[in-house]
């Protein structure tokens, strides 16, 4: 009988699983199974695997699994939500480096008998992918874990400098396979490990959702291309798979921020002439400044309150005390809901995990379509730690850097509740007029405080 | 049972399809949960890396390329996946009875 049936239906199978796992995943009721059935198609992949002929070497892959397993398991099991931007950084990134290791491998298994193109171009690929996010992807964890600074970082003749990193990344690429030194290899390699890190470090911290999205999709090409390389067909589906996921959420995030890819990875945001702080000092506006006990009083008998949150709820560490308001209020009889903006947080749908964790059931959740015609019916909108996805400025200043940015409206809704930790402009240094609309009363503080008092006064109306 | 080049870019684009197609159903509140678990699933070069370790042979190199690879890819899918399962089990469709809910 043929030694490659078995491995290559457990193959055919865990393709078919990660498919039927990926389809699991478009309802919350269904998604977790779905994760499972992926887990499943992985281990049947592995342990086909092991079944190829012209295998050796168990005990040392038996070794190095285990050693992989430990801190993945550790790492996944303490990691908070928070920092879950970070944690799928780095678990990406490690992806990289091992499609990078692998296509090294193959590449260095063939070097004696000379280069075919259509092996040695996957290769290189997988190379090029793997480094770009193996590399990409650590920095990203940097900046998300605070390692580095979230600013966008600039340095001299960095236009210039990432150009000429790519010529040479290119044209030693295309050298290679004609090469008559096996070590060659690793000077493409090299250009693409240090251009992973060019890339991303000038990206600023309001984009991590769109660079998360197109690193993850970069390594699901590594995987695809480093499949190609060894006529994986689990690897190709996989990794193309993967790689289709990532970029569909990339365009989802540039739509959100209503900037093109190209100006995330290459532009300057928050770089440029503050002129919505030029106008609004110019303006005798001043915001008008709310007591808890007040916008306890609006909230506790409004028919309908919508909340959105931002990131500055999360740093705050504020979301179970949202809950218990959210809790408070519908005892009284009054309808919440949660609007949440595609880019609420540092990676795509980040805000929604951090409410479920928080015991808000999904259902309360709506985005950003699905709410914003609700808000003309809401009495109160309560804003907190959000500034830029609410900004009107995004709909009707064409000077501001978030010009055309989808954005919540909470300006309809018949009053607007801010908290805020002061005066200043947001994340992106841009200011907000909502801040200083007629209808809006601003609650300073910390969030957490500010939500723990907003709670005890409800419970007390 | 062996495809050749032609083969496995016909799987390629029919892959594409196939996800985008599956993918573009997600609704925006399991989209963190959709990377991480994507995530998990490229993990998948971790058959590379045993492949390249188990084939290696006397090449001690490509051993060692193989042995950071397993450990990599290993990192990747377990740490994927559990992360996942996390996140996953914290979606409800209404919150659990708490204690001090019921007064």
């Amino acid at each position: 009988m043929n030694r490659l049936i078995v491995p290559e239906a457990a193959c055919l199978a865990a393709s078919l699983l990660f498919i039927l796992g990926l389809k699991r995943l478009s309802s919350p009721r269904t998604a977790r199974s779905g994760n499972m059935l992926a887990a499943v198609g992985m281990a049947l992949a592995l342990a086909g695997t092991f079944l190829l002929p012209g295998m050796g070497h168990f005990g040392w892959i038996l070794l190095a699994i285990a050693i992989g397993t430990a801190p993945g398991w550790l790492l996944a099991k303490r990691v908070k939500m928070t920092a879950m931007p970070q944690m799928v950084s780095l678990f990406n990134g490690m992806g990289g480096a091992c499609a990078l290791f692998i296509s090294l491998g193959e590449w260095l298994r063939e070097a004696g008998d000379g280069h075919d193109l259509a092996r040695a171009f996957p290769m290189l690929l997988g190379i090029v992918f793997g480094s770009v996010s193996f590399t990409g992807s650590l920095v990203a964890f940097g900046k998300l874990q605070g390692l580095i600074s979230e600013k966008p970082m600039r340095w001299p003749l960095q236009k210039t400098g990432n150009a000429l990193l790519l010529a040479v990344l290119l044209v030693s690429a295309a050298m290679a396979p004609s090469s008559q030194n096996e070590l060659w290899i690793l000077l493409p390699a090299a250009a693409a490990l240090f251009l992973g890190v060019a890339q991303v470090l000038p990206i600023g911290g309001a984009d991590m959702p769109v660079v998360i999205s197109v690193l993850n999709s970069c390594t699901g090409l590594a995987a695809a291309v480093t499949g190609f390389a060894m006529g994986n067909m689990a690897m190709i589906i996989a990794g193309t798979l993967v790689g289709a996921a990532g970029s569909l959420l990339t365009v989802l995030m540039c739509r959100a921020m209503n900037r093109s890819l190209a100006r995330v990875v290459f532009g300057s945001f928050g770089l440029g002439p503050k002129k919505g702080v030029a106008a609004a000092a110019q303006g005798d506006q001043s915001m008008r400044e709310i007591a808890a006990s007040e916008c306890a009083i609006m909230m506790g008998y409004a028919r309908k309150v919508i909340i959105i949150p931002g990131y500055g709820l999360a740093v705050a560490q504020g979301q179970h005390l949202v809950h218990e308001l959210e809790e408070a209020l519908e005892k009284r009889g009054v309808e919440v809901k949660y609007a949440i903006h595609p880019v609420a947080g540092r990676m795509p749908g980040h805000m929604n995990v951090l409410l479920a964790e928080a015991n808000v059931p999904y259902p309360k959740l709506s985005d950003m379509e699905e709410i914003n015609p609700e808000f003309e019916q809401a009495d109160v909108a309560l804003i907190i730690g959000a500034n830029d996805v609410v900004n009107p400025a995004a709909r009707s200043d064409a000077g501001s850097p978030i010009y055309g940015m989808p954005i919540l409206k909470a300006e309809n809704a018949k009053n607007v509740i801010v908290i805020k930790r002061g005066r200043g402009a947001g994340f992106a240094g841009i200011e907000n007029a909502l801040f200083y609309n007629a209808k809006t009363r601003m609650l300073f503080g910390d969030a957490k405080k500010a939500l723990q008092q907003l709670v005890t006064e409800v419970k007390a109306l | 049972m062996s495809v050749g080049t032609l083969g496995m870019i016909y799987i390629f684009i029919l892959a594409i399809f196939t996800g985008v197609e599956v993918i573009s159903r997600v609704p925006t509140v399991l989209h963190t949960p959709l990377m991480s678990g994507a995530n998990a699933i490229h993990g998948i070069v971790l058959i590379g890396g045993v492949i390249l370790l188990g084939m290696a042979g006397d090449s001690k190199v490509l051993c060692a390329l193989g042995f950071v690879a397993v450990i990599l890819g290993t990192l990747n899918v377990v740490g994927g996946f559990v992360v996942t399962d996390r996140m996953l089990e914290m979606f409800k469709a209404k919150p659990p009875a708490k204690p001090h809910s019921d007064k």
